[in-house]
């Protein structure tokens, strides 16, 4: 929006800016310093660097949080929920827009009305439901739990990225034949692919970094995601900060890697989710 | 058998259905069953449920001072959050939208801890304020760092501030950036031709335009940090003496650790109306104030 040539004035904002984006990442050298020092040595010198690597804490954080299988759930977890989630919202979104019937209008405001539910109002309730339906303690459990409290977010979005797509393909290809299936699958599903990726961008950070739910339905050690193995072992070790600031940098690592590597789609995903929104 | 598969009820039920059940049984069910819950006495393991009317509400209204003040911290730092992550957002946004050489690695940088969860923030900072501000303040003295930080009330409150801050104004930043980008630039340009300052042209021209980017980005950190629940309960776990427990911890407190579920599903109730009429209010007042182009 500025045309402005670059001078003296933009430069010491520039300055300016980077001093206070050297100062947001300050926690970040914190940790990533602390967690390489010996107990002794983090307590006396917390702000120096670390005097030499030392991997020790790795390996036991590695061990106390059981890191390749929280990793492995918590990605399980978010993979097939998106996956749940894409497929039934995206059929939902198409049908509800494209046959706007008394009924279909009132299920979408209804959908559209739970954005507005927080997570806490229904959580105790849900439980005792997961308790029914034995969906506790269980990965497809947890993941019908996301498809369900994503659903309505997600339909929203493709409602209103499909408003966009001409209906003229869709009657092109049903008079060459196709059936109601294909055309969405074939013709429809494909266009969706904008809005798909800022489906999975939006929905992965949120269930990746969700702690409350995991918290309350996965109850065994062996179905732990990286957040509830983070919380019982700060539990546990509570002043131990050798090893629980490895265990910390471990468990930032796997997202911060997926936003380096996808920060442009992560961006524009968050921007045309908040439009939309 | 064709005509059948394609008939319009089996195509709705195709479509539609999955989603539905799965909304049903997750969402809706579980939604009544609050409400119907909230009206009992329910401990979440006996099968002998009294019907209480409204008994459990008056009991939160007139006889339950931790969800007084649990609602009132909230409320407060929600205002604190909501108002300073906004402002900040704001002006990283509109620096940002300036040709800097950077500004793509310092929009990176000012996202970055949005993407990690509140559970992890919350563990990171309390290494941070009690370790590296003690380890600052002593090599500088600087009174700032030498606070108790979390251990009195006051420090919680801004601490937890501090880093819900941290952790939301990159997000926030990103809708800016995307509803400033929109302002033509040629409107600023008159402007600044008919002599307006600079501060006119932010207030007159460039805050009229960006108000959707506002009713969202004022939305979205409203709803966040009322709902705050991960942030609360790895940094401070609610304390010095309950003074940053969340509405939504207290209600969690309530029904999993004292085991008052009906009591636990009336507060949720309640927090349910508070957050949507907050929020409808909110809209309202935003939208109004949006601008046609």
């Amino acid at each position: 929006m500025n045309t402005k040539p670059y001078g003296l004035k933009l430069f010491s904002f520039e300055i300016m800016m980077l001093l206070a984006a050297l100062i947001f990442l300050t926690p970040f050298y914190f940790v990533i310093a602390n967690s390489f020092k010996g107990f002794s040595e983090l307590l006396m010198n917390t702000s120096s660097l670390p005097k030499s690597l030392n991997w020790e804490n790795y390996a036991r954080a590695w061990e106390v949080l059981s890191f390749p299988r929280a990793l492995r759930n918590s990605f399980l977890i978010t993979v097939f929920s998106d996956i749940c989630m894409v497929i039934i919202s995206s059929m939902a979104a198409y049908r509800l827009l494209r046959h706007p019937s008394k009924g279909n209008r009132f299920l979408f405001a209804m959908f559209i009305a739970a954005m507005v539910v927080p997570f806490q109002t229904i959580m105790i309730p849900l439980v005792k439901v997961g308790n029914w339906l034995n969906l506790l303690n269980s990965m497809p459990g947890i993941v019908f739990f996301y498809t369900g409290l994503g659903a309505s977010f997600t339909i929203f979005l493709y409602h209103g990225f499909m408003k966009s797509i001409p209906l003229e393909i869709e009657e092109a290809a049903l008079i060459d034949g196709c059936n109601p299936y294909g055309i969405f699958w074939r013709i429809v599903f494909p266009l969706l692919k904008p809005m798909t990726v800022t489906v999975i961008v939006l929905q992965s950070l949120w269930m990746w970094n969700d702690f409350l739910l995991p918290l309350l339905v996965l109850q065994k050690p062996e179905l732990q995601t990286i957040q509830v193995a983070m919380n019982s072992l700060f539990g546990q070790y509570m002043q131990q900060w050798d090893l629980a600031l490895a265990a910390l940098v471990m468990g930032i690592m796997p997202i911060l890697v997926f936003f380096l590597a996808l920060q442009r789609y992560i961006i524009q995903g968050i921007t045309a989710g908040a439009v939309k929104g | 058998m064709r005509r059948w598969s394609t008939s319009q009820l089996m195509q709705q039920t195709v479509f539609v259905g999955p989603a539905l059940f799965a909304y049903a049984i997750v969402m809706v069910l579980p939604f009544l069953l609050g409400l119907y819950y909230s009206f009992t006495n329910w401990n979440g393991v006996s099968s002998q449920i009294d019907w209480l009317g409204l008994k459990n509400y008056v009991t939160i209204l007139t006889d339950d001072p931790d969800f007084g003040s649990s609602l009132w911290f909230t409320a407060r730092f929600t205002f604190t959050v909501v108002l300073i992550s906004n402002l900040l957002g704001f002006l990283i946004a509109y620096l940002l939208s300036k040709p800097m050489k950077s500004r793509n690695m310092l929009r990176t940088i000012f996202f970055m801890p949005n993407v990690l969860g509140g559970l992890l923030l919350g563990f990171i900072w309390r290494f941070i304020f009690t370790e590296g501000f003690a380890a600052i303040g002593e090599s500088t003295h600087i009174g700032f760092f030498e606070l108790p930080w979390l251990s009195t009330e006051a420090s919680a409150f801004w601490g937890i501030v501090l880093v819900s801050v941290w952790q939301g104004a990159g997000y926030l930043m990103v809708i800016y950036i995307a509803g400033l980008t929109n302002v033509p630039s040629d409107m600023l340009e008159a402007a600044a031709i008919d002599g307006a300052s600079g501060f006119q042209i932010l207030r007159n021209i460039v805050l009229p335009l960006i108000m959707p980017a506002v009713t969202i980005c004022l939305f979205l950190s409203i709803s966040w940090t009322f709902k705050s629940f991960d942030l609360n309960f790895s940094l401070t776990q609610g304390g010095p003496f309950k003074s940053t427990e969340s509405v939504a911890m207290n209600i969690y407190y309530e029904a999993f650790k004292n085991n008052r579920y009906g009591l636990g599903t009336a507060k949720a109730v309640i927090f349910f109306i508070v957050v949507t009429v907050i929020t409808m209010i909110q809209v309202s007042i935003t939208k109004k104030r949006e601008v046609e182009m």
